[in-house]
């Protein structure tokens, strides 16, 4: 559910799956995902299955990984917003989806500044203006709040999405394992970042070259993969006596 | 008095990971390492019993899904800092197939 944007036939899938299964709990998040609580681990394969087979695909929640894309409507229903914040979202997660990290990852483009999707607390945030896209990154809306840096300011979606590739690359080569993007930028400082992103062209490129390299076998379900594999079984206990 | 149990093929228990057996009166979880050793213990953390088979194995060691306990899987003890111990229970392997040794009164 890329960018939280969703179909009456996605939500009646995911109702159908719900019901299916006895799902005890269900919840929108912050994410703007829907969680199912309470599912016993045998019935995950087979959940998966069905839910993979309506076109999702798992959210990562549990993972070092990059988690979703929060975004507002944008221009398309806001009378305030300046750019589609919504497909930009989405073109971001269908870019970043699967991604391992040293730890979670969450991104948010907001359609103008008065910010509805939080960017300005998230890894890699988007603040649409007028005149083209702020990138703010390094904030975090954890135990320890810390408002994002401002990176750069770019015109267009195609460099969004480059700078978006080129940092989640720089951070996932630099960064300690478990280490946020927020301690991250605060221990190696925003002028080194700017540095390898902004002013080394080359340089950006080729993270960003990387960035897509390691996506290539990065975007595969792990659960899809589960359903459809030897040890499919794996979680339905063996029962004796 | 103990019998040994027939329970699966080694196959069906996948390398690093873990099968449920229910028993009458609880669950155990059987590892099998990356050397193919079979471990078998109570599923049930000595911490606030959590559920180990959805654990990690490393070495012969299991950690704890819920709060990182580690725990050996020969013994059942807990290791470094933290103190506890969950039941073990004899494995073996002939043929490929996997048997566990419940003791019965
Ligand atoms: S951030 Fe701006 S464009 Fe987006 S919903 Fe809020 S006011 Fe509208
Ligand atoms: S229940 Fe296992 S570590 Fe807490």
């Amino acid at each position: 559910m890329f960018g939280g944007l969703c179909t009456p036939s996605d939500l009646r899938a995911i109702a159908d799956v719900a019901d299916k299964y006895n799902v005890p709990e269900m919840k929108v998040t912050g994410g703007q995902r829907i969680d199912m609580f309470g599912i016993q681990k045998g019935d995950l394969p087979a959940m998966w299955k069905d839910l993979s087979e309506a076109g999702f695909v798992s959210g990562h929640t549990y993972g070092k990984a990059m988690r979703t894309c929060k975004t507002c409507v944008g221009d398309t229903w806001c009378r305030m917003g300046t750019q589609d914040s919504t497909g930009l979202g989405i073109k971001l997660e269908e870019l970043t989806w699967g991604s391992w990290m040293p730890h979670k990852y969450k991104l948010a483009v907001s359609g103008c500044p008065r910010n509805c999707a939080e960017a300005t607390i998230k890894d890699f945030g988007v603040v649409c203006v007028e005149s083209g896209y702020e990138l703010h990154v390094g904030g975090n809306g954890g135990i320890k709040v810390r408002v994002t840096d401002f990176l750069t300011k770019v015109e267009t979606e195609e460099e969004v999405l480059e700078y978006c590739g080129a940092f989640s690359q720089l951070y996932r080569e630099d960064a300690h394992y478990l280490e946020r993007t927020a301690p991250w930028v605060e221990r190696v400082g925003l002028k080194k970042i700017k540095k390898a992103i902004i002013d080394d062209e080359e340089n950006r490129k080729a993270l960003h070259a990387r960035f897509l390299i390691s996506q290539k076998p990065a975007q595969i379900d792990p659960w899809k993969a589960h359903a459809e594999g030897k040890n499919a079984n794996e979680f339905i206990p063996i029962t004796i006596e | 008095m103990s019998d040994w149990i027939e329970i699966t093929q080694l196959d069906e228990i996948p390398v690093l990971g873990s099968r449920v057996v229910k028993t009458a009166d609880e669950n155990i979880a059987i590892f099998r390492t990356s050397d193919d050793r079979i471990f078998a213990v109570k599923d049930a953390c000595p911490h606030k019993q959590g559920p180990l088979s959805q654990g990690i194995v490393h070495g012969t060691a299991i950690t704890c899904p819920l709060h990182n306990w580690k725990i050996d899987l020969a013994s059942g003890e807990a290791l470094g800092a933290d103190e506890g111990c969950t039941n073990v229970y004899d494995t073996k392997v002939e043929n490929n197939m996997v048997y566990l040794r419940i003791p019965v009164d």
